[in-house]
């Protein structure tokens, strides 16, 4: 049997949709009010699932206070009350969607010494929701 | 094929407590849940059963035989239980939501007549949960006896 611990935790951040790619009214047009030059904000949820043996003595795949202290350090603190447009490296280059941000996520997650990173699962509201699971092979994502 | 899902609740207590680590070692990698006079949580549990519709019902498993097989082989075992001490399939495991989702996959697969058991997830809390899955291979990754080292530090879960 094969067995996933998930583990919920949240950031609230600013965004805004807008792609070099494409002109204001183009723009306008593909992100809606998403598009407003000055940002909005949401409440995310982050579900990470990491997989491993269990450890007998412990009864554990990861120590929760190990997996909550890297996720603490890698994505929460980075991103919590940030706009994520000018305060990420990784969202100056790509519009930060909830597809890019599960990706980024997960980028960051996948060094997790302690378990096999499995799944990322970020809900941009109570309303949708967005998964990542690396690439076949585990390959990283083309950026 | 379908994916069939009943959900149910009990509530029942527990401690984390290798008696191989001394006291120090036990708070230092459990943290609260070593508190030796233990602690509860409301489990949800999630059973997930995947097969084909029976072409005369229209179900995979009637629901109603889903629900009497874990009243009778999850609820009536764990709820309202110190699992510990009173669920045997837990002696002598760290009754963690990773064992315990283990025993309850243990449990219900021979039971399902209809259909495969797909998924077992069982929440601790909102914020904590563990998904089993089978692979054919019944010896799995869970449930071996206690006394080795610890083989990482934390402080609490």
């Amino acid at each position: 049997m094969k067995l996933h611990l998930s583990r919920r935790y949240r950031f609230s951040a600013s965004h805004r949709l807008h792609s070099e790619h494409f002109g204001e009214e183009e723009n306008q047009r593909i992100y809606g009010k998403c598009n407003n030059p000055y940002g909005h904000g949401h409440n995310y949820v982050v579900e990470v699932a990491v997989s491993g043996p269990v450890d007998p003595s412990t009864g554990m795949i990861a120590n929760l206070a190990d997996l909550d202290a890297f996720v603490e350090r890698e994505v929460i603190d980075p991103l919590d009350h940030k706009y994520l447009n000018e305060e990420i490296a990784e969202f100056q280059r790509h519009v930060p969607t909830t597809e890019n941000i599960c990706i980024e996520i997960f980028n960051r997650l996948s060094r997790f010494p302690r378990a096999k990173l499995e799944r990322v699962r970020v809900e941009e509201t109570g309303l949708n929701s967005f998964e990542y699971a690396g690439e076949p092979g585990g390959a990283t994502h083309e950026r | 094929m379908v994916y069939l899902t009943r959900k149910m609740e009990f509530s029942a207590s527990h401690l984390y407590h290798n008696p191989a680590f001394s006291a120090e070692e036990n708070r230092r990698v459990f943290g609260k849940c070593n508190n030796p006079h233990g602690h509860g949580h409301n489990y949800v549990l999630e059973v997930t059963v995947a097969g084909e519709p029976d072409p005369a019902t229209g179900m995979v498993l009637d629901l109603k035989e889903l629900k009497e097989i874990m009243q009778r082989e999850i609820s009536d075992r764990m709820d309202h239980r110190f699992l510990n001490y009173e669920v045997p399939e837990l002696a002598g495991q760290i009754p963690t939501c990773e064992n315990i989702a283990a025993v309850i996959w243990r449990l219900l697969e021979p039971k399902i007549t209809r259909g495969h058991l797909n998924r077992v997830r069982l929440y601790e809390t909102p914020d904590l949960f563990v998904d089993c899955y089978g692979d054919g291979n019944s010896k799995g990754a869970s449930g071996r006896a206690l006394g080795q080292a610890p083989g990482r530090a934390g402080e609490a879960r």
